[in-house]
């Protein structure tokens, strides 16, 4: 992974002086809370509704065991003893003081970490497949761009103060686990025919209020350009972004408002100026950062997989472990593992100090001391040998993170909510907590198969519902809770946006709904590999609404 | 509470008189007028007058291209500080137009974005905020002094072998 060298140091704790004199000037009231917003969002700090948040960056979801156990020293010494890992790859504490915040970033720099942009209008950290490096499918290690682009976005000085929030993700295989569709700059990594490596480059997508997929202005960016390229959209959005309101901010509306063609037009004419200047990137400079993240030694032997299959033949749980939360690893032999952050009843995306501890240690001792952070807010391990795989899969459930449904009904992806948020306006995890309780029989939600679930406590949809198979939106009305239900939205290849079934449900009645849905869905599929996205392509939404509505 | 203009590391006297879109052009001295005024005007101006635009957010500076050979100042207002279409119109001054006079800032001009500021081309900031002035009086930097996008502004100096990475010449602001 990418290692500081002695600027970045100097970069990160030099941005840690300046926050803490920030602070100090707040304090003093030389600064109003207005001021200080912007500042203190841009380094992370959010104030919600009991306390202010810290969310630090998981740079492209990629971290050691050392800096994993750099959290869980903050989560037991700052916080409550917990972290909460998010959609875009970060962990944020909940519970900090802002006195204390100042000494919790100099002590994370000590481990090469940071909170820099983590919020703000700005560009945000640059999120990535959380298999990168390690998938079978991979055409090429996305994370030495999602470097590059995270350093010429680091304090950039044209584009802090953009009309709302940047968020760029790259993938670098066909499969996009990146949701690369629903960002404002998405880009795929392709070769090719020579082999020369480029991007597939959409812009403009994006969920919150109004959810658009992105739309495609490059078919083949060549790497050189990544940057320049880059800069050019920035340096459009950022003049011509709306400003007026910030619900229609960010540049899918500018992309929608202007029309596809003239943008493109702009963006082109823009990067025409610049495309032979300074930004131009060197093959060299994409060589040296592509070092650092060269894959480490893969030593299999034969007698691996034995060692696997008679341990699986012995443990009915590790068998269900190894069918849902093993992926495919491109070096034979290798596994990644995914570590689920969704027990069945607790909050989707928090782990404990001593779970932190416990995953730092198997990294270390198994994993060549790699971690990811994924989307939909689960661990992973990305290079694991697969003979080591029951000896993780032991101390994983010892340690509570046994669970085996990866890519499940339980595994749901939820916002904080009406529990923590200032913004929310309906709770979100304790309908996770119910939805996974609900369908938490293992038997059950194998035979329901892959389904992904995801919930949002408000309009702004950081839980991603308009993309999730199932989507959930909290809303409030007249002071009562109500759920909205969207279904067939998806965030891979194939993204579309889920659409609304109809009325809204209380919070009681939200997850004997969602049951129903499912079991419709299993009621109508062809075959069981028929999974809940393709047999709703397939039906629509009449058999769904019958089920829930009752005939019309 | 009047402006005071920071330039080069101190608090200067301002020899530049803004007047707006109504006021009379006196017949001489030194005046900051709104963009639209200023190309009107620009073609036909009476001896003894110097005149400089005044260029709001929504202002494109592309409009000032024939005209900067010939100007000392070029001044961009930041109706909120966190409307950050100033940076990329300073940008565009400095390296698209190759504006070589005074590019100053004007309006909610705080401590904590002079840095950025200086970065994408300004030199000069015309600051009301007190605890900004008190603040540059003071000589209090608030600069990360390591940059990771290429120069951007004269005195800015390769940090170290790495491609990208800059740092300021001098330890000095400005």
């Amino acid at each position: 992974m990418y290692r500081y060298d002695e600027f970045d140091a100097h970069f990160v704790s030099a941005r840690v002086d300046q926050f803490r004199d920030q602070v100090q000037r707040r304090l003093a009231g030389d600064l109003t809370e207005e001021q200080f917003k912007p500042l203190r969002l841009m380094n992370g700090v959010y104030l919600q509704l009991h306390a202010y948040m810290l969310r630090i960056a998981i740079p492209y979801g990629t971290l050691n065991a050392v800096q994993m156990r750099r959290l869980a020293h903050v989560a037991r010494t700052y916080d409550r003893g917990y972290g909460h890992f998010t959609t875009r790859q970060n962990i944020q504490f909940n519970w900090p003081r802002l006195k204390d915040i100042p000494e919790i970033l100099s002590q994370l720099a000590e481990v090469e970490m940071h909170a820099i942009q983590t919020s703000g209008n700005c560009i945000r950290n640059v999120t990535a497949d959380h298999f990168s490096g390690a998938a079978a499918d991979e055409i090429l290690d996305p994370r030495p761009y999602a470097e590059i682009l995270r350093q010429w976005s680091s304090l950039h000085p044209e584009f802090s103060y953009l009309p709302r929030k940047f968020k760029i993700a790259v993938t670098g295989a066909p499969h996009d686990r990146a949701a690369v569709q629903v960002h404002d700059i998405g880009l795929q990594a392709v070769r090719d025919a020579d082999g020369n490596v480029g991007f597939r480059v959409f812009v403009g997508g994006g969920l919150g209020r109004t959810p658009m997929v992105g739309r495609l202005v490059r078919e083949f960016l060549p790497e050189a350009d990544l940057l320049a390229y880059s800069e050019a959209i920035l340096r459009v959005y950022n003049r011509y972004g709306r400003r007026d309101n910030k619900y229609k901010a960010r540049i899918k509306i500018l992309v929608h408002e202007t029309g596809l063609e003239e943008l493109k037009a702009d963006i082109e004419a823009e990067f025409a100026e610049i495309r032979d200047g300074v930004l131009k990137l060197p093959a060299s400079e994409i060589e040296r950062i592509t070092t650092y993240f060269d894959p480490p030694a893969f030593v299999a032997a034969d007698g691996d997989e034995a060692v696997l299959e008679a341990a699986i033949a012995a443990d009915p749980q590790l068998e269900a472990f190894a069918a849902r939360n093993v992926h495919p690893h491109r070096a034979p032999g290798y596994a990644s593992l995914t570590i689920s952050l969704k027990p069945i009843g607790k909050a989707p995306g928090d782990a404990t100090a001593e779970q932190m501890e416990v995953v730092a240690d198997l990294a270390e001792r198994y994993g060549h001391d790699e971690i990811r952070v994924s989307h939909e807010q689960n661990l992973v391990l990305p290079h694991v040998r697969r003979r080591d795989i029951p000896a993780i899969h032991a101390a994983l459930v010892e340690a509570g993170l046994g669970e085996a449904n990866a890519g499940l009904v339980t595994d749901i992806i939820a916002c904080p909510g009406l529990d923590y948020c200032a913004l929310a306006t309906a709770r979100s995890i304790p309908v996770a907590q119910r939805i996974s309780e609900r369908f938490g029989s293992p038997e059950r939600q194998r035979e329901i198969g892959d389904l992904k679930i995801k919930i949002s406590g408000c309009i702004n949809a950081c839980g991603h519902h308009h993309v999730g198979h199932i989507g959930i939106l909290g809303v409030e009305k007249k002071g009562e809770e109500y759920y909205q239900i969207t279904l067939g939205g998806s965030a891979d290849e194939n993204t579309s946006v889920g659409e609304i079934i109809g009325r809204g449900f209380s919070y009681d009645e939200v997850v004997d709904a969602i049951e129903k849905v499912v079991d419709t869905y299993v009621g109508l599929r062809e075959t069981p590999q028929e999974d809940f996205l393709a047999a709703y392509r397939r039906v629509g939404d009449q058999p769904f609404k019958e089920a829930l509505y009752g005939t019309a | 509470m009047a402006a005071r203009l920071y330039r080069n590391g101190g608090f200067v006297a301002d020899e530049w008189t803004h007047l707006d879109d109504e006021a009379e052009l006196p017949a001489e001295g030194a005046f900051v007028v709104p963009l639209a005024r200023f190309l009107a005007a620009a073609a036909d101006l009476p001896q003894g007058v110097r005149l400089a635009p005044l260029v709001k957010a929504s202002d494109d500076p592309a409009s000032l291209a024939g005209h900067l050979a010939a100007l000392e100042l070029v001044v961009v207002d930041f109706a909120k500080f966190s409307d950050g279409r100033g940076y990329s119109t300073a940008r565009l001054l400095r390296q698209r137009y190759g504006f070589a006079g005074e590019v100053r800032a004007s309006g909610d001009v705080l401590l904590d974005q002079i840095p950025l500021m200086r970065r994408v081309g300004f030199d000069a900031f015309s600051v009301v905020n007190e605890p900004t002035i008190r603040a540059l009086e003071a000589g209090h930097d608030v600069d990360v002094p390591l940059y990771l996008q290429p120069a951007e502004r004269a005195g800015e100096v390769p940090a170290g072998a790495r491609y990208w990475a800059r740092r300021p010449a001098g330890a000095q602001l400005s």
